[in-house]
């Protein structure tokens, strides 16, 4: 279906979320349970948490990074992390696949579970996590490699056994880039626009089949039409995949997330969280004064 | 009538300082070109001396007691088979050494010491490399000065530098690519073997180069093993004595003058420069055609 | 959608993140094998260090340390034999002198002009070829020394009386040798020399020489040293050289026209006599060789921590 107006899309969008935000609050209301242990904002709601955060605190060697951080992600929402820089959203963001692990002297204390399993836990191994838990980095960084070959790569190292060309070519189409690049997928990903290269990392991440993609500011490094692109992308995805979105842009966050969990930084330099809600919610009738501040512009 | 004009023309004191400083300029260039000139005529000179005993029956006939019959031939095949040898053995080594140090290695003292026991090793002198081959395996292991044992000992002097090109190398590599890597479940391994070293290999193919152009033009670790002897046949191989070009160059340079080795030592350093030239040549363009991507 | 990645119930998600060590076993093998090239060097320093030291102690069960260190004559094959390691030392020192004396000064300029005058194309041309002045092979240069400097420049200029083999000859080439090592890490010191201390002395008025020799050589001054420092251990080792164009005569004089003998080429001369194992001549070989080693450690490691100083200043 040809996307002309993405206005009324993202409006569209928007209704879909209010209605199922409240639909949300009033499952939560009856079936009681799976909150997180310490209610961070009151008011937020869904059924089965995808990953549940229990004062997960953050240290990049003696510098704190997050602080006490405890929310949960809804399955099959979008939800987006926003904030000013240094509040420790990408952070937060690497330690849902223990990306953050790859820097020496990090120190992690508290609690993520995904599917209720301790991914910390001494038994799990952070490579199998991360091949059920894709991630989309702030630059795209294609590898000097064919479009095939990028798309094949992960499935490769994780001994997949299927017809390669089909997850390639179900891969790039479930990345929207498909028609775009079919007559060559021989074509070196580098050769391709910044917005398309985004688009093949994102089909990169989706052809190892994880069920949860991490978008670290995926559109920051974009032309704003190949923003638009990547933000309908996430929408259509998000009916297959989990998805959790660090932004720095207030307005993307409104246009894709369901949710919305707002972080700053303490004096101490450690992010925590503010305030975390249905999107809607959040930016028109925020509880914080501090959500409001940074939302209509005030600072940060 | 007369408007004040302020005059910005240095005058004085300042107009010295600045004649001084703009005629420094050339004082420092004709420096510069110091190097350049001794390399020029060093070139001229040996082109000169050597160029009309270049023949190709210099090039394949084997040494002489009488210079104008005496050629490059065993000399040539020994450098090709003990540099073919020190590649074959240096090279995993080299790499293996250097993926260790910068992508595996866990940060603590004992990698401390692993570093700066290569920094120092490059500052090893290569004839301390030709005792240790001496002792160790001429010697100690019976190798003889064979071909083995030349190239085990010029694989010891190279490494340490291989290393540090190769490390060089491999730290370019952006964590970008390895960030894209690892989030898609690869082991630290796979991302490695898939990324960063095809990322890096020309960075690692420049510095190996190098290395090998240093061990082809190195003399004194070789007849420090006793790498001296009249080779008058092919070698087939690596347990065999040997003969290098370098050798064969100390060898006509140290006869005696009257008899013409000097011609021939010419020549033989024009195929030397031409190897080691090429090799350096190689190197840049590797270097060169690789930085743009 | 979501439950088809763990269809095996309660435990299925464990079950799929756990460990496996036996997947991974081939890694392991490779890890280990990393490790084991990474202790190549080790070995190597290892053997260099027993090799030359438990040699040297047979030596000098034969030869006492106060006669290496007090005897002034290096006479080990006639006798009465005398171990006095000085003139070698002495032969090393004199030739790594003159050779700098030479070196230094074209170097620094050099460097200076690279840095501070040369446009961007002519330093990208300038320096690679200066640096390729390093991958001469040293027999090379050796030939050289004997043919070309003393033979058509040396005696023409200094007479006859000059003989054929004489320090100036070696110390010439080994300064040409050593010259790319002084300007190119010269060079990469000034040019770290943050961009605001020129402009400063500019801004007060100072020349493009002032700036240059008050502001910049100072401030990139640990570099140059260490410069130097590696250029002294490169010429302190160079062995090909100076065996064939220094001569054979150890003395203890720096006069740089006079036959003399370093400790490489007297190494490099037994190494040619193929000395037999066992004899003073072999031993002595090791005993040179571990002061030969001790000195360009000293000034290898001397110009590692200027170099490591400079940057801890500038980077």
């Amino acid at each position: 279906m040809a996307r002309l107006d993405l206005e009324t899309v993202a409006t569209r969008t928007r209704d879909q979320e209010l209605q199922e935000g409240d639909r949300a609050a009033t499952k939560m209301s009856t079936s009681g349970g799976l909150r997180p242990a310490t209610e961070p904002s009151p008011g937020i709601s869904f059924g089965e948490p995808l990953f549940v955060l229990r004062d997960l605190s953050f240290w990049y060697g003696n510098k704190p990074a997050l602080a006490d951080v405890t929310m949960a992600f809804p399955v099959n929402r979008v939800t987006a992390l926003i904030g000013p820089s240094g509040c420790g959203k990408s952070t937060l963001l690497r330690c849902l696949n223990r990306m953050n692990e790859l820097i020496p002297g990090v120190r992690l204390t508290g609690e993520v579970t995904y599917h209720s399993q301790d991914i910390y836990a001494s038994d799990i191994d952070p490579v199998e996590v991360r091949r059920r838990i894709g991630m989309v980095f702030q630059k795209p960084n294609p590898f000097p490699k064919s479009i095939y070959d990028n798309v094949a790569f992960g499935a490769r190292v994780n001994g997949y056994r299927g017809d390669m060309d089909e997850l390639v070519e179900r891969s790039l189409k479930q990345a929207a880039l498909f028609d775009e690049v079919k007559d060559d997928l021989r074509k070196s990903g580098l050769a391709l626009s910044g917005g398309q290269q985004q688009r093949l990392c994102i089909a990169r991440a989706l052809a190892v089949g994880p069920d949860v993609i991490l978008m670290d500011e995926p559109c920051s490094a974009l032309d704003p039409f190949a923003t638009l692109k990547i933000e309908d992308l996430i929408r259509e995805l998000v009916e297959d995949f989990t998805i959790i979105i660090v932004t720095h842009n207030m307005q993307q966050a409104a246009r894709v997330s369901d949710f919305t969990a707002f972080m700053l930084a303490g004096e101490d330099g450690a992010g925590r969280l503010i305030e975390y809600g249905p999107t809607e919610k959040v930016f028109t009738n925020p509880e914080e004064q501090r959500t409001e501040d940074y939302i209509t512009g005030r600072f940060g | 009538m007369a408007a004040p004009v302020i005059i910005l023309r240095a005058t004085g004191r300042v107009a010295r300082r600045q004649a001084l400083s703009r005629g420094s300029r050339w004082v420092l260039l004709a420096a510069s070109l110091v190097g350049v000139g001794v390399l020029a005529y060093l070139a001229y000179d040996t082109i000169d001396t050597g160029a009309s005993r270049l023949t190709w029956d210099f090039l394949t006939s084997y040494p002489s007691r009488f210079a104008e019959r005496a050629g490059l031939r065993s000399s040539i095949i020994g450098t090709v088979w003990v540099l073919g040898a020190t590649i074959v053995l240096a090279l995993p080594v080299a790499i293996g050494t250097a993926i260790w140090i910068e992508e595996f290695a866990p940060k603590n003292p004992l990698l401390t010491v692993v570093k700066l026991n290569l920094a120092n090793l490059a500052g090893v002198p290569s004839i301390i490399y030709g005792i240790l081959g001496l002792a160790v395996f001429v010697r100690f292991a019976s190798l003889g000065p064979s071909i083995l044992a030349g190239a085990l000992t010029l694989a010891a002097m190279i490494i340490p530098m291989t290393v540090i090109a190769a490390q060089e190398a491999i730290r370019q590599v952006p964590q970008s690519l390895r960030d894209g890597s690892l989030a898609l479940g690869a082991t630290h391994w796979q991302t490695v073997r898939h990324h960063v070293l095809p990322q890096a290999l020309p960075g690692i193919m420049t510095g190996i180069i190098l290395a090998v152009s240093r061990a082809a033009g190195e003399t004194a670790a070789l007849i420090m093993l006793g790498a001296f002897t009249f080779i008058a046949w092919d070698n087939t191989n690596l347990f065999e004595d040997f003969t290098t070009v370098p050798i064969q160059i100390y060898n006509w340079t140290v006869r005696p003058r009257q008899q013409g080795f000097q011609v021939n030592a010419s020549a033989a350093i024009i195929v030397l420069m031409a190897a080691v030239l090429t090799l350096n040549l190689i190197a840049a363009v590797i270097r060169e055609r690789f930085r743009h991507e | 959608m979501q439950q088809t990645l763990y269809p095996g119930g309660p435990g299925a998600v464990h079950q799929a993140l756990r460990k496996r060590p036996l997947k991974r076993r081939g890694e392991f093998l490779i890890m280990g094998m990393l490790v084991l090239c990474a202790t190549v060097s080790l070995v190597t320093t290892g053997l260099i260090i027993y090799v030359l030291f438990s040699e040297s102690a047979t030596f000098f069960r034969e030869v006492s340390l106060a006669d290496f260190f007090l005897e002034t004559e290096w006479q080990p094959l006639f006798d009465p034999v005398s171990f006095g390691i000085w003139e070698l030392v002495m032969g090393t020192f004199n030739v790594v002198f003159w050779a700098l004396v030479m070196a230094v000064p074209i170097g620094m300029a050099t460097a200076i002009y690279l840095s501070e005058y040369a446009a961007p194309r002519t330093r990208r041309v300038l320096k690679p070829v200066l640096e390729s002045l390093a991958g001469v092979p040293t027999v090379v240069y050796a030939y050289f020394a004997v043919n070309v400097i003393t033979l058509q420049i040396l005696r023409p200029l200094l007479g006859n009386d000059l003989p054929i083999f004489n320090s100036l000859s070696a110390s010439i080439m080994l300064a040409v040798m050593v010259l790319p090592t002084i300007a190119s890490m010269s060079e990469d010191a000034m040019a770290s020399v943050p961009r605001d201390l020129r402009e400063a002395a500019y801004g007060l008025g100072a020349t493009r020489l002032e700036v240059a020799v008050r502001v910049v050589v100072p401030a990139a001054l640990s570099g140059v040293m260490a410069s130097i420092l590696l250029a002294i251990a490169r010429a302190i080792g160079e062995t090909m050289i100076v065996a064939i164009a220094a001569g054979s005569t150890p003395r203890l004089t720096l006069s740089p026209l006079e036959s003399i003998q370093t400790m490489t080429g007297y190494m490099l001369q037994v190494g040619l006599g193929d000395a037999a194992r066992g004899t003073i001549d072999y031993q002595s070989l090791f005993a040179v060789a571990a002061m030969l080693f001790l000195i360009t450690f000293a000034f290898n490691v001397a110009s590692t921590m200027l170099v490591n100083r400079f940057r801890e200043v500038y980077e």
